[in-house]
């Protein structure tokens, strides 16, 4: 246990999760801050009391999407989350997101998440060259709306990390996969919606979703998956009842 | 079967059964509280077109709607999944939709 010696204030007893799967808890004591982020706590704790600590950050504004952890049992993105506001009575519990497979401590391996974006067909389709003038897509659209409602992503994984069906099931695509085919079969611009909505609906995809809405309830940028998931729902029988998927 | 046609199929079943069970439940308290013994409910139900197509819709419902459920129930809390689980799905709902068809005919059926 490391004590904090450049205390302003009051501090803080920060658990703090420290190997891969076998691993411990070991308690850090850091100074109380105001305006202290749950990212400059485990920053402090590495910088002053255990230098060997891994964690994942860059931006450090809530853009990059990089530095989600589960703070007191729940997924959160560290840069943007204050301390006051989770802390309870000075208490703080740091562990890896769920659901990913853990690197060592604070870090984990996120390629399954992105295979998933790539195996729901999560990227754009051009039908245009560089050479051609742009689509012009009117903001007012039905799709476009849609499309925008989900476009704010910044790939953090909380969602992926607070799905109950994602735990369960590792098959299972996850909110932000589909949450980002839906924006694309929603792209009037996309080239390939019907492969999109064809990889969203099989298996591990769409109807998988138990509408829990874990990922609504702890999306950092609002973003509502939920809603986009049902919206592929819809839509797959739409396409189904019209003979345009099997 | 893919995963549109099931969960399609699924949730068509639970609007046909959702009613169904409302009924079946109403119809049971009807009957106890009204005191009916098991041949006066037999006297109204056998050789009828109406119950036997109330109660063979139900069966036929239940037979589809459980085993696509109990196959995700299954998928997600076990590691078993694949061809052996749909398989083992398919010979429940044989099982239901055999059983209910017998219990059906035992009700509506003419001695």
């Amino acid at each position: 246990m490391t004590t904090a010696t450049d205390s302003e204030g009051g501090t803080l007893a920060v658990e703090i999760w420290r190997g891969k799967d076998a691993g411990q808890f070991e308690t850090y004591t850091v100074p109380q801050r105001a305006n202290q982020t749950v990212l400059d706590v485990v920053t402090w704790i590495q910088r002053h009391a255990e230098p060997a600590l891994a964690y994942r950050f860059a931006c450090r504004v809530g853009v990059c999407g990089s530095c989600a952890m589960t703070v007191n049992g729940k997924p959160r993105w560290t840069c943007r989350t204050h301390v006051s506001k989770v802390a309870g009575e000075g208490a703080l519990r740091i562990e890896p997101l769920r659901n990913l497979p853990r690197l060592k401590d604070l870090a984990v391996d996120m390629t399954p998440f992105f295979e998933k974006w790539q195996r729901a067909q999560g990227r754009f389709t051009p039908t245009r060259t560089r050479n051609d003038p742009l689509t012009t897509v009117s903001p007012q659209s039905a799709g476009r709306k849609a499309a925008d409602a989900g476009i704010e992503c910044i790939n953090c994984a909380v969602c992926y990390s607070a799905c109950d069906v994602v735990g369960w099931d590792d098959g299972y695509l996850g909110p932000a996969a589909l949450n980002r085919a839906w924006t694309l079969v929603n792209d009037e611009r996309d080239g390939d919606r019907a492969g999109v909505l064809k990889a969203a609906s099989s298996g591990g995809g769409c109807h998988s979703c138990h509408t829990h809405g874990s990922c609504v309830e702890h999306c950092p940028v609002g973003i509502n998956p939920t809603a986009g998931i049902a919206g592929l729902k819809r839509w797959s029988i739409v396409e189904l009842l019209g003979g345009k998927l099997p | 079967m893919t995963p549109v046609v099931l969960y399609l199929a699924q949730r068509l079943t639970a609007l046909i059964l959702a009613p169904l069970v409302i009924a079946h439940l109403v119809l049971i308290l009807i009957a106890v509280e009204g005191g009916l013994t098991a041949a006066e409910i037999l006297n109204r139900t056998q050789g009828s077109v109406g119950w036997g197509l109330f109660y063979g819709l139900f069966v036929a419902a239940a037979a589809v709607h459980a085993p696509i459920g109990l196959r995700n129930v299954i998928h997600e809390h076990t590691r078993w999944t694949g061809r052996s689980l749909d398989g083992a799905m398919l010979v429940l709902a044989v099982l239901l939709a055999g059983l209910g068809a017998r219990a059906v005919l035992a009700v509506v059926g003419t001695p």
